[in-house]
């Protein structure tokens, strides 16, 4: 960290916790959490946003003096939309089972609006390394939510986490049986839900 | 073939409700969803561009993207299919900019509740989903635009509900720190569940 100057790290910094993207700024829930049944898919899911963020961020920042106002949201999307193409492209070639269970949620990266919040709120306004590291503290602050939903719900959902068990086969045979709402979409919300609370309750924050 | 149909439209509709299981448009939802007028508006817009998008992208797609689609000018060795988020996304921006147009001419009011949240139907996850899942299952032009109309009235659904809920939920004494995103979320948990109590329906 101490590469970075005073500014840089509360820019990299802010939005992992007291400004995190999905529970302050509400933004970029759409896609967060259909990928949180298990936490490898999460993961590849957080990568994938790192990237596609911080590397949106960084061109349109360098491309910020030379983008007509009126035309913006469009030039936008299509670097947006660029990336995520290329993500995706990537992920088939390379990792072609998870490919199949992110199915559409790599593109929905596009229409994710924590890309395109802040490239309009930052990096429209910012030097490139500042919007670079705007765009990997959003990515970041984003995966750890993402994460920390998936790993409660792999884990009471199917005992599991990353694929290893970690629920000792003596429990099921003590009568343990694994909570199947947890692997459905009622339990991604209501563990989101509770997330928020804590979150809020640790940081003070209240919201009318 | 109509219980297909049919059947497809249910599903489309409550059980795989395409903001309740697969979580798609959750930020217009949220933002919007603490008024029960405007959250109408919304869900009709939504429900409008989705049953134009999906058969116009499926069309794109089929006759266009896909793998050997273009056999018609007598290429038919070209597989253009990783262009398909760049397009769709195009064809749904200026769907919704003529929605827009639209709706400024006819519904002054309307035009004006929705307010700066209309050009947002534009990157509303919902859109671009519907049109990704019908490539993703292989749907037909007659099933993609029953697809695309059921999601969009499902969303019309689940927002218009929520924002009752939520309505109520102003005179209920709610943890301080639960109270906004946090209690909407716990309440979106419980909508999906009754959601779910339809699956297992099959026409």
């Amino acid at each position: 960290m101490a590469l970075l100057n005073k500014k840089s790290q509360v820019v990299l910094k802010d939005p992992l916790m007291n400004n995190n993207p999905i529970t302050f700024q509400v933004l970029g829930i759409c896609s967060a959490l259909a990928v949180t049944v298990k936490v490898d898919t999460a993961i590849i899911m957080t990568l994938a946003v790192v990237f596609v963020l911080s590397m949106s961020n960084t061109l349109i920042s360098l491309l910020r003096n030379f983008i007509p106002t009126r035309v913006r949201i469009i030039v936008q999307l299509a670097i947006i939309a660029s990336l995520v193409i290329l993500t995706d492209q990537v992920l088939r070639a390379y990792m072609y089972e998870m490919s199949k269970q992110l199915s559409v949620f790599v593109g929905l990266i596009i229409t994710n609006c924590i890309v395109m919040g802040r490239a309009e709120a930052f990096a429209m306004q910012n030097k490139p390394g500042q919007s670079f590291l705007d765009g990997l503290g959003n990515g970041l602050g984003y995966g750890i939510i993402l994460i920390a939903v998936s790993i409660f719900r792999e884990i009471l959902g199917s005992g599991t986490l990353y694929g290893f068990q970690v629920i000792p086969s003596a429990f099921y045979d003590s009568g343990y049986v694994n909570n199947g709402l947890m692997v459905l979409s009622p339990g991604a919300f209501i563990i989101l839900g509770l997330i928020i609370w804590i979150q809020r309750t640790v940081f003070d924050i209240e919201e009318n | 073939m109509l219980e297909h149909y049919l059947s497809l439209a249910t599903k489309a509709i409550f059980v795989e409700n395409i903001l309740l299981a697969y979580f798609l448009g959750m930020c217009s939802f949220l933002a919007i969803s603490n008024k029960v007028q405007t959250s109408v508006g919304l869900g009709m817009a939504v429900t409008f561009v989705l049953t134009i998008t999906a058969p116009a992208n499926w069309a794109i797609h089929h006759y266009f993207l896909e793998e050997g689609a273009l056999v018609w000018i007598g290429l038919p060795n070209v597989d253009l299919s990783y262009l398909n988020f760049i397009v769709f996304i195009a064809v749904i921006a200026a769907m919704v900019q003529l929605v827009e147009m639209i709706m400024d001419k006819f519904s002054p009011t309307l035009y004006h509740n929705l307010g700066i949240f209309l050009p947002l139907i534009a990157v509303n996850c919902a859109i671009l989903g519907g049109s990704l899942f019908l490539v993703e299952r292989k749907y037909t032009l007659m099933e993609s635009t029953i697809f695309g109309f059921g999601s969009g009235l499902g969303w019309f659904l689940a927002i218009a509900s929520m924002a009752a809920i939520r309505h109520r939920l102003r005179y209920s004494n709610v943890p301080s720190k639960l109270r906004g995103l946090g209690i909407t979320m716990l309440l979106t948990g419980l909508l999906s569940m009754a959601f779910m109590a339809f699956s297992g329906i099959d026409l």
